[in-house]
């Protein structure tokens, strides 16, 4: 075992580590934030592996902007919090799959890339990124940006309801009340600021 | 350079911020007085007892502006290795300046659609 | 420096991932496991690109981490806005509740 692999062990388990807590947190704001810190961590993987322009893209993108999103996610939406609010009933199947899944992936692993080691980590430069990028890839790079353009109409059409478009908040019937509410018969009273969940997109129409 | 001279000092940078931080915090948990009471532990609050939760609704107009920051955000990474090259080309690399310049300004020009149509949308926009 | 290391790490991400798909009820959570799962992948073609292929002129893996990264930016958007829409119309996330095409 190099220095080398020494240095990936231990970003690899904080990796490990944290994404774990990612699937067991029993707090959405505490799953979310140690979404963050796998998606660092995979970046250090990155920046070990030799690929420092993928770590910076992941730190800029993933931990950047969709981490974000995803807290924005979590603000946008009220969900009760604890373990039987957040875990299904099939905690037990899932284990099982995912168990089976990683076995199954190590017996691969481990026999077809044991023996292999490179004496030296060296990955591509940036300069062979970029011209990689507009020799051979610029289709796909083409094509990515209408896929990003069709996802940014996508997203403002579902999150926005134009004015005096069918199916307004008056559709909302039920608002089923999760646990942590349940004990708040007064919530609206108490809070005014805080609108039930059908008034959601109210705002967009107004 | 190799990878440790590379992020060695990075590494040491970020293990001496840690070990400043533990040193201070140690420093003043040994040096200040420790009366605990359950009145410092309430909610500090001018007048009346908050009520309710802590959570209130956001609106969702916010989600559109960190999507759009989603969406040129990645249009940026890709921006990084365009740049670094397209000063470089000439007619012996194997892309052509005005080739890798025309591929770039198509990318930005179909993102700039999104952006028009956003605008155009009016969720740029606040009543 | 051995591809076992980072190979390994690939697996139990995505398998980490699988697990919170199938265990976790809110739908975001659920999106945060894809995002491990496509993390695992990119993990996977970083370490066979720079371990295996690092003199490869069209610089395959690193691409496609790339594009992989891109991608998933805009699924993210386009999933959340849908869990919006599901939280507006039936005010839940919670992914059990909405088994409309289920048999």
């Amino acid at each position: 075992m190099t220095a080398h692999d020494l240095v990936f062990v231990i970003v690899g388990l904080v990796t490990a580590v944290s994404a774990i807590l990612v699937v067991t947190s029993r707090h959405l704001m505490h799953a979310a934030l140690y979404l963050a810190l796998t998606l660092t961590g995979i970046g250090g993987v990155f920046l070990v592996l030799g690929a420092g322009f993928i770590a910076l893209v992941q730190v800029v993108v993933y931990v950047g902007a969709v981490a974000v999103l995803f807290l924005f996610g979590l603000m946008l939406t009220r969900a009760p919090i604890g373990r039987e609010a957040l875990d299904s009933q099939n905690r037990g199947l899932g284990l099982a799959v995912a168990g089976a899944l990683f076995v199954l992936l190590a017996a691969l692993i481990i026999p077809a890339f044991g023996g292999e080691s490179t004496a030296e980590v060296t990955g591509p430069t940036i300069e062979a990124i970029g011209i990689a990028i507009f020799a051979d890839w610029v289709l796909p790079f083409e094509v990515l940006s209408m896929l990003l353009l069709a996802a940014l109409i996508g997203a403002i059409l579902l999150a926005r309801r134009e004015a005096g478009e069918s199916g307004t908040e008056a559709e909302v019937t039920r608002i089923e009340m999760g646990e942590a509410l349940a004990d708040e018969p007064d919530r609206h009273e108490a809070v005014g600021t805080s609108a039930p969940a059908g008034e959601l997109g109210a705002g967009g129409g107004r | 350079m190799s990878f440790y001279q590379q992020y060695g000092i990075v590494a040491i940078v970020a293990v001496f911020g840690a070990l400043l931080y533990a040193v201070i915090m140690l420093v003043n948990r040994i040096m200040r007085p420790t009366i605990p009471s359950p009145l410092k532990l309430s909610v500090y609050e001018c007048g009346v007892e908050s009520e309710g939760v802590g959570w209130s609704q956001m609106n969702i107009r916010y989600y559109v502006f960190a999507f759009l920051f989603v969406i040129f955000d990645v249009e940026a990474v890709f921006i990084f290795p365009w740049a670094v090259i397209v000063g470089d080309l000439d007619a012996t690399t194997r892309i052509s300046p005005v080739f890798a310049l025309v591929a770039m300004f198509l990318f930005i020009g179909t993102l700039l659609e999104g952006l028009a149509y956003a605008w155009k949308k009016g969720v740029l926009t606040w009543e | 420096m051995s591809p076992l290391g980072p190979l390994l790490l690939a697996a139990l991400l995505f398998s980490i991932g699988v697990y919170g798909v199938i265990a976790r009820r809110n739908a975001v959570l659920v999106l945060m496991s894809v995002e491990l799962m496509l993390n695992a992948v990119n993990i996977n073609l970083v370490a066979f690109q720079n371990l295996l292929f690092p003199a490869e002129l069209a610089v395959s893996g690193q691409m496609f981490a790339l594009f992989i990264i891109g991608v998933a930016a805009a699924e993210v958007g386009v999933g959340l806005a849908i869990v919006f829409n599901l939280f507006r119309n039936r005010a839940t996330v919670n992914v059990d509740d909405v088994d409309l095409m289920r048999w």
